[in-house]
């Protein structure tokens, strides 16, 4: 059977509508239920209590110090190291078997599965080096996960920065180092950025690394060291909504959980976008 | 070619340069006379850019560029083994085609190079305002020196980036075609600051256009090729051309 | 003069001794990995541990065979494959091609979005509203199956899917577009006769580095699959449980004591997703490349 070409542009079209619709039904309809049913669970004190009676009831304060500080840990260790690279990469590499080893090495961290990045972890981190299961070594591990996602993204805006403002710094008789320092990264910083807050909120919700280097199930008070174990929010949704024996019970909690978690999630990605626009505009000066 | 009264600033002797198998500049000899403008004119892509930027050795930055020959300054060899490249772009200091001021302010765009070479605040502030002056943008910038660089037009941008060459302090301001994207009001006054600071630094430029050659320098080069086809007098080289090319080139006979 | 190029100098090798630690990450990563995977062939044999259909962790003697996870992590990606390669090639040929400039500014954020949800939530979402679901739909015993699975992961797999088809589709020189138009094709036909076979390699890139991801996910297939080791049936085992080599990791590891058999079995395990997923990458970046000298010619 043939359709006439416009008749079939027609059907084709309508067909794609109907896909990117499914997509955006889909994930509607998951945003949705978590926040309409997360909503009324929220509250202060949900945020800012201990877990109570076998974690059926109280709020998540330490699930989310645990991930705050798992944030704070690995970008710390992360950060300064994928900037220092991506300006290697961009700056000063020469094509040949260094860079290409060093991309290489990259790219394949990049599609390594966090699971297999806890396994590293457990291996390196808990074992190896007697870290045992604690907030460092789940943070050495999210950092190692996280390093590649930062290295490309300050290389991608390194990559932006106008060859013009090398050359005009150059030829003032200013060294490379001074060149990149004073004028390449300024001009990159705010891609640089958006890179790094998004991967805030990529190290906030993963949770398979995590749950091989050091979460705990329950802990009743806040860790006080980097030796401690933790708790962290998507590790504690996934307990509350899988282990125990009152799952429907803690429904409240979970969803509430995943909502905060939602939210870490997209606050990064909203202060991402306002960095880019606020970029852009300047850009268009 | 240059007679008595000239001091040679630059001396080239025998330069080829090539980009990876593709020769760009062939056995260029020239001396580049103190105090004077030079003007490299020919087609596009005849070699007069690749030539400014082997004075300043911008074209170390291109990976697969290839250079023989010398390039004497004061009659040290730039490309020597011992020389610092860093010094000598201190000292030869280059305005771009386009004009290229940095993200920051008018203030800071000028004191950038001062600063990082290590100046006390009141030095930096001095250059800064001497070298405004000497680019003629201080009575139009006076006021809002710490506006953004890119709230100037073109013509004053490319002021400011004269003047951030000036307060570096060099011997030598090489300049790259530094009017092809200004209008005709910008340009003259880009000229007049040329001609006035020729006093000071010796000058050489590239230009596509033969009118500001003859109006600017005071010797003019012919380049066509990678070759230099000929070198003399501005006066010279535009009433009395001795190569056939030459002439067709300036005529306008040249596709 | 001298000391400032020795600073310079220095900064460089500073950087690029910086850059050495993705290196050195992977190289332990490999090493500590195969290593304590290696622990497991004292007293189980390599082909055992390839071929075996069975995985009793806890019977006596123990029986780690990768094959039931092996499968139950094709089942699942391949469903996850045959759901979202369709629905994110149409998203992005809408996106690239058919939508309003103004549309495709707004729905790129939206997928932005789909990429930034934690898999611990797609689980959650999963588990009390896509399983029941099935279960009801389907009138299965448990709707905690592969299918569920397939369902979450494609989702998951959509914006990788969807961003890197829809560059290749842009990137498609307009003068091929043009030229198609010019003798009076439709766009759908320019779209489906020129524009795709032209993105094809960039769209298979897409396709391989959303199988790269669906294949390494965890918490949500370990979440709604049910995670029962099994070899499942094809294609009936869609609707069984099945579990999954990353489930099988995340699961079992926190209940195994150090250095022990089991433990060393599950970095085995560990060890195949990593040349599994280190395979795909290649495939994609391949692609990719022959993708990058065809634009180029």
């Amino acid at each position: 059977m043939f359709l006439r070409p416009d008749k079939a542009e027609k059907l084709a079209f309508a067909t794609l509508k109907v896909c990117m619709a499914s997509v955006i039904i889909f994930v509607s309809v998951l945003l949705i239920h978590i926040i309409v049913n997360g909503y009324s669970v929220l509250s202060i004190d949900f945020i800012t209590q201990m877990p109570m009676k076998r974690m059926t009831e109280g709020g998540i304060y330490p699930a989310i110090v645990g991930t705050v500080s798992l944030i704070g840990l690995s970008m710390a260790l992360a950060v300064p190291l994928g900037i220092l690279s991506a300006i290697y990469l961009n700056e000063y590499s020469r094509p040949g078997r260094a860079s290409w080893v060093i991309e290489m090495a990259i790219n394949n961290l990049a599609g390594t599965p966090s699971v297999v990045f806890g396994l590293f972890g457990l291996a390196l981190f808990v074992k190896y080096f007697g870290f045992g299961p604690s907030i460092l070594s789940a943070s050495l591990t999210l950092a190692l996960l996280i390093l590649p996602v930062i290295i490309r993204a300050s290389k991608e805006a390194l990559m932006t920065v106008p060859q013009e403002y090398r050359e005009a710094s150059l030829a003032l008789g200013i060294t490379k180092w001074q060149t990149t320092r004073k004028v390449i990264l300024p001009a990159a910083i705010p891609g640089i950025m958006t890179g790094i807050v998004l991967s805030i909120g990529r190290v906030a919700g993963e949770t398979a690394p995590i749950l091989l280097t050091g979460a705990a199930y329950f802990l009743p008070r806040i860790p006080d060291s980097v030796f401690s174990q933790f708790m962290a929010l998507p590790y504690h949704l996934f307990v509350l909504a899988t282990s125990g024996t009152s799952i429907s019970q803690t429904r409240p909690l979970q969803y509430g959980t995943a909502l905060v978690l939602l939210s870490i999630v997209f606050m990064m990605n909203g202060i991402a976008v306002v960095i880019r626009n606020h970029y852009r505009k300047k850009l268009n000066r | 070619m240059s007679k008595n009264e000239n001091i040679t600033n630059i001396k080239i002797e025998n330069l080829d340069l090539w980009y990876g198998e593709k020769q760009a500049l062939k056995d260029i000899s020239i001396d580049i006379p103190k105090n004077k403008v030079t003007a490299l004119i020919g087609p596009s892509g005849c070699g007069k850019s690749t030539f400014l930027r082997c004075l300043n050795r911008m074209n170390d930055l291109v990976r697969i560029c290839r250079i023989e020959g010398d390039v004497l300054i004061d009659e040290q060899n730039i490309y020597g083994k011992d020389v610092d490249v860093v010094d000598l772009r201190k000292r030869v200091g280059m305005v771009f085609q386009k004009p290229n001021p940095f993200p920051m302010s008018i203030y800071d765009n000028v004191a950038y190079g001062p600063r990082i070479h290590g100046l006390s605040k009141s030095e930096v502030d001095e250059r800064v305002h001497k070298a405004l002056e000497d680019a003629a943008l201080m009575d139009e910038v006076r006021d809002r020196l710490n506006d953004k660089a890119f709230s100037l037009s073109g013509g004053q941008q490319q002021r400011l980036c004269i003047a951030r060459t000036l307060a570096v302090k060099p011997e030598i301001i090489l300049f790259d075609e530094p009017c092809s994207a200004l209008d005709p009001i910008s340009t003259s006054k880009i000229e007049d600051l040329i001609l006035e600071l020729k006093k000071d630094y010796t000058i050489v430029i590239v230009t596509h256009n033969m009118q500001q050659a003859a109006r600017i320098s005071d010797h003019t080069a012919f380049f066509l090729l990678g070759e230099l086809i000929e070198f003399g007098r501005t006066k010279h080289i535009f009433e009395d051309p001795q190569i056939k090319s030459t002439e067709d080139y300036i005529t306008g006979r040249f596709g | 003069m001298s000391r400032r190029n020795n600073k310079e100098k220095a900064i460089e090798v500073a950087l690029l001794m910086t850059s050495g630690v993705t290196v050195v990450a992977l190289f332990l990563l490999c090493i500590f990995l195969f290593r304590e995977g290696a622990l497991l062939f004292g007293d189980h044999s390599l082909v055992s541990f390839i071929t075996g259909t069975s995985w009793y962790p806890s019977s006596s003697p123990a029986k780690f065979g990768l094959l039931p996870l092996l499968a139950g992590s094709l089942i699942v990606t391949a469903g996850a494959v045959i759901l979202s390669v369709p629905l994110g090639i149409a998203a992005a040929i809408y996106m690239a091609e058919i939508a309003d400039p103004k549309v495709a500014q707004l729905l790129k954020p939206f997928v932005e979005i789909l990429a930034g949800i934690p898999s611990v939530v797609y689980g959650f979402f999963g588990l009390i509203v896509v399983v029941p679901l099935l279960q009801d739909l389907l009138s299965l015993p448990t709707g905690q199956t592969a299918l569920a699975g397939s369902i979450m992961l494609g989702m998951m797999a959509l914006p990788t899917i969807i961003s890197v088809a829809e560059d290749a589709i842009t990137s498609v020189p307009s003068s091929l577009k043009e030229g198609s138009f010019a003798l009076g094709s439709t766009h759908w036909q320019t779209i489906y006769r020129v524009i795709l076979p032209a993105a094809l390699s960039g769209i298979s890139a897409a396709v391989m580095l959303g199988i790269g991801r669906a294949i390494g996910e965890t918490m949500t297939v370990m979440m709604v699959t049910g995670n029962t080791a099994i070899i499942p049936g094809i294609p009936e085992g869609l609707f069984d449980p099945v579990r999954t080599m990353t489930a099988t990791i995340a699961l079992e590891m926190g209940e195994v004591p150090q250095g022990s058999e089991h433990f060393h079995a599950l970095f085995a395990v560990g060890a195949v997703l990593f040349i599994t997923t280190f395979i795909i990458n290649l495939i994609a970046d391949s692609v990719k490349k022959k993708y990058r000298l065809q634009e180029e010619a």
